[in-house]
């Protein structure tokens, strides 16, 4: 086996406290309301299903190449790393404590489907708390950086909540969008979008895509290692800019041009052809710094 | 779901400081938390699954681990989604070691 493969410890398999371990300067992390002192979802034990002790998220404080950070981990493996009541107060709990402390960035290892249906409006509750809390901290100047890789990506609300982050982190495993592929398929039909042709759906949501359009910052490598290099580069780089509407309405007017480029292709192969690419058929085989590469010399 | 509740004799462990969890409440997976207990020879276990009526499974499985491991002194949570006994095995020894600062 090629030995870099070999000493690679992959993000998309690894479980949320693993992903924490590898990503904070050793021993750093201090858990807030570990498993012993938090409480299972009360709405999942009404409809008779197991909880889990952190109802599937992590939240704490520990430090990344010497800065002291805030984090949040959901873990994708616990009902799709779906958002529930306790979830989301955890996080929102988090992100408040961001504005008093001023950490240098809250780090949100996303890995969730969205909302946690089960729990319904505590669940939509929830989602719309974290929007909130996430704006919140970026209007104290605290960076919030989504790293997404995971087996769950980042959908439904999560997808939103990834998408008012300062910045996305991606691999080429992670996978980002509104609507996940089975919901789509459910509400417009297969023919609209089959969501089990799996190199579609990377075609369409996967952070090789996400990162050819700009709608993360950085791809990075399904390593452990890469996502805690990438992240303190990111942010040694990055100065939280101010809200402020001139902004906003730019990105509104990019995002109108987007649509209006590529609102009628079906498959990432089209919007790559028009992006310049001579070969997209080429682009799902590509490694990360070839693609990388290819990017940087696309005409602007 | 339901929910078992067991106590079983067991060789003293050392107290540990902190608790212990290991394990993810994922399809055929279970989460394990150790946590020390009033009753230094008992250990004593709680158990929430998925799959109901295999008390009786979960009961020789978890009275060998008490017989083969030192567990007394400990109170021991599962949220468990539908674990093998193999698997739940392999996570309590996890468990029990990660709880007396055992090798990862």
């Amino acid at each position: 086996m090629n030995h870099a493969l070999a000493s690679r410890h992959s993000w998309f398999e690894a479980s949320a406290r693993t992903r924490l371990a590898g990503l904070l300067d050793a021993g750093s992390f201090r858990e807030i309301l570990p498993p012993a002192e938090s409480q299972p979802s009360p709405h999942l034990a009404q409809l008779d299903l197991p909880g889990a002790f952190d109802d599937g998220v992590i939240v704490g404080g520990g430090r990344l190449s010497g800065q002291s950070v805030l984090v949040a981990a959901q873990e994708g493996q616990f009902m799709g790393g779906a958002v529930g009541e306790i979830h989301g107060a955890k996080i929102v709990g988090l992100l408040r404590r961001a504005v008093k402390e001023k950490p240098a960035a809250v780090l949100f290892l996303i890995d969730s489907g969205g909302v946690r249906l089960h729990e319904a409006n505590a669940g939509l509750i929830a989602i719309s708390e974290i929007m909130r809390a996430v704006l919140e901290a970026r209007a104290a100047g605290v960076p919030v950086i989504a790293l997404v890789g995971g087996s769950c990506g980042a959908f439904g609300g999560m997808g939103i909540v990834a998408k008012l982050c300062s910045a996305i982190l991606m691999s080429e495993e992670g996978r980002l969008a509104l609507s996940g592929p089975e919901v789509i398929e459910t509400v417009a039909g297969v023919e609209e979008f089959d969501a089990k042709d799996r190199a579609l759906v990377w075609r369409v949501t996967g952070g090789k895509h996400r990162y050819l359009m700009g709608d993360c910052a950085a791809l990075l490598e399904d390593d452990i290692a890469a996502f805690r290099n990438g992240a303190a580069e990111f942010l040694a780089a990055w100065h939280e800019p101010e809200p402020g509407l001139a902004c906003l309405r730019a990105r509104q007017s990019v995002l109108e041009k987007r649509l209006a480029a590529y609102a009628s292709y079906r498959d990432g192969l089209q919007v790559w052809a028009a992006l310049g690419i001579a070969q997209p058929e080429t682009v799902p085989m590509l490694d990360r710094d070839s693609l990388v590469a290819l990017k940087e010399g696309l005409p602007t | 779901m339901e929910t078992l509740d067991f106590r079983f004799t067991s060789t003293p462990a050392p107290r540990a400081s902190d608790p212990a969890l290991c394990g993810v409440v994922g399809s055929g997976n279970l989460e394990i938390l150790v946590q020390p207990g009033a009753e230094p020879a008992t250990c004593v276990l709680t158990i929430k699954t998925s799959a109901r009526g295999f008390g009786d499974t979960w009961r020789a499985v978890l009275g060998d681990f008490a017989a083969s491991h030192p567990a007394g002194g400990t109170v021991i949570a599962i949220n468990d989604m539908g674990a093998t006994p193999a698997v739940v095995t392999l996570r309590l020894a996890q468990a029990l070691a990660e709880y007396r600062g055992g090798a990862q």
